[in-house]
């Protein structure tokens, strides 16, 4: 079933690239679409019946909004720090726990750490996320989880889980 | 309209002059290759403002590829700098 | 419609500005890959908006779109290998750091 789903998104996004419909075309993407089924289908995530349930799009919009929300206050933040003439960094590495299970799930989360104010995910071993921070406000564990994973952790746990 | 694109189209050619700074002078080897990867995605915005100044829409498609190859570029390197096999 | 993407190209150029700005001015590798790597490519995207605004929703217009998705994807990849690698490498952390709790799991 998952095999059958991947050929339909691969042959899909090969459309969209190459954006015309001539019958030359389409054999090409059939075959690309075919071997990339072959190489890497054991990859894909296994339940894709989660793929028809409407509610998770719904989150999938609000999550959007509310990414590219933080992508614009990470910038203006970045900005702030590298033109004030002091540059005020105080950067360290912390550890955060993480709550969520799956692996796409967690891959999710690690990029949009990335893309948010002030964080670039490191490393993650077993349950342990670690985050370098460029301004690290706290000491306190509980406090700076909330602060880096908690604005995501609760969107992504309704799409992807 | 378009000498304006064209001034934001030397602009960002200058920027590249930044990342070729650090690549240079760079006190270690991960810093040079924080700038060659900086560098790529520079030139994929280039490719971006030449395919509305020139007209030539392919050229996009040169950006799209450029994408893609910096990404495995920039990743074997980083395979390289950890010193690990390329199979982790 | 010109008008928009030109607008759009500009602010993107601006963010360019302030990442390559911090590329030279920040001490360690660490500090220069974070501001390095969020400013140019939400500035390289906000430029591909604005080759969609310019053509409209034709075929250059949809490939400057997947272009988007695509550099997301992989430029925060690519930062996540480069931190590890320097890591690895042994880059110490700059003068200037208060905490690094990564120590321990790689003794």
């Amino acid at each position: 079933m998952k095999y059958i789903v991947l050929f339909i998104f691969s042959l899909g996004f090969w459309l969209l690239l190459t954006f015309s419909l001539s019958i030359q075309n389409i054999i090409v993407g059939v075959v690309a679409a075919l071997l990339t089924v072959l190489f890497f289908g054991n990859l894909f995530p296994d339940k894709v019946v989660k793929l028809l349930q409407p509610q998770r799009y719904f989150w999938l919009i609000v999550y959007l909004f509310v990414f590219i929300w933080e992508c614009l206050k990470a910038n203006f933040d970045v900005a702030y720090r590298v033109l004030h003439p002091a540059m005020p960094i105080k950067p360290g590495i912390v550890k955060v726990k993480l709550s969520l299970k799956t692996d796409l799930a967690r891959t999710f989360l690690a990029n949009s750490i990335t893309m948010t104010p002030g964080t670039i995910s490191v490393d993650m071993i077993d349950d342990l996320l670690y985050v370098h921070w460029i301004y690290v406000s706290s000491t306190d564990p509980e406090v700076y989880s909330k602060k880096v994973a908690g604005r995501f952790e609760k969107y992504i746990k309704k799409i992807f889980e | 309209m378009s000498e304006l694109l064209d001034i934001l189209l030397y602009i960002q050619i200058a920027l590249c002059v930044f990342c070729l700074y650090r690549i240079i002078r760079g006190p270690s080897i991960p810093d040079r290759m924080v700038g060659i990867d900086i560098f790529g995605i520079l030139v994929v915005g280039i490719c971006a403002i030449l395919s509305i100044t020139t007209g030539k829409t392919f050229i996009i498609d040169i950006g799209i590829a450029w994408v893609i190859l910096s990404f495995i570029g920039t990743l074997t390197l980083a395979k390289y700098l950890g010193g690990s096999n390329l199979n982790e | 419609m010109e008008t928009i993407s030109v607008i759009l190209i500009a602010i993107g150029i601006l963010f360019n500005l302030f990442g390559c700005i911090g590329l030279i001015r920040l001490p360690d590798v660490y500090n220069r890959l974070q501001s390095a790597t969020k400013c140019v490519t939400l500035g390289t995207c906000s430029i591909l908006l604005g080759v969609l605004f310019y053509y409209g929703f034709i075929d250059i217009g949809v490939k400057a779109l997947i272009t988007i998705v695509i550099l997301f994807f992989t430029a925060t990849v690519a930062a996540h290998a480069l931190v590890k690698g320097a890591y690895k490498f042994g880059v110490k952390l700059g003068d200037k750091s208060v905490k690094d709790d990564y120590k321990e799991v790689k003794k």
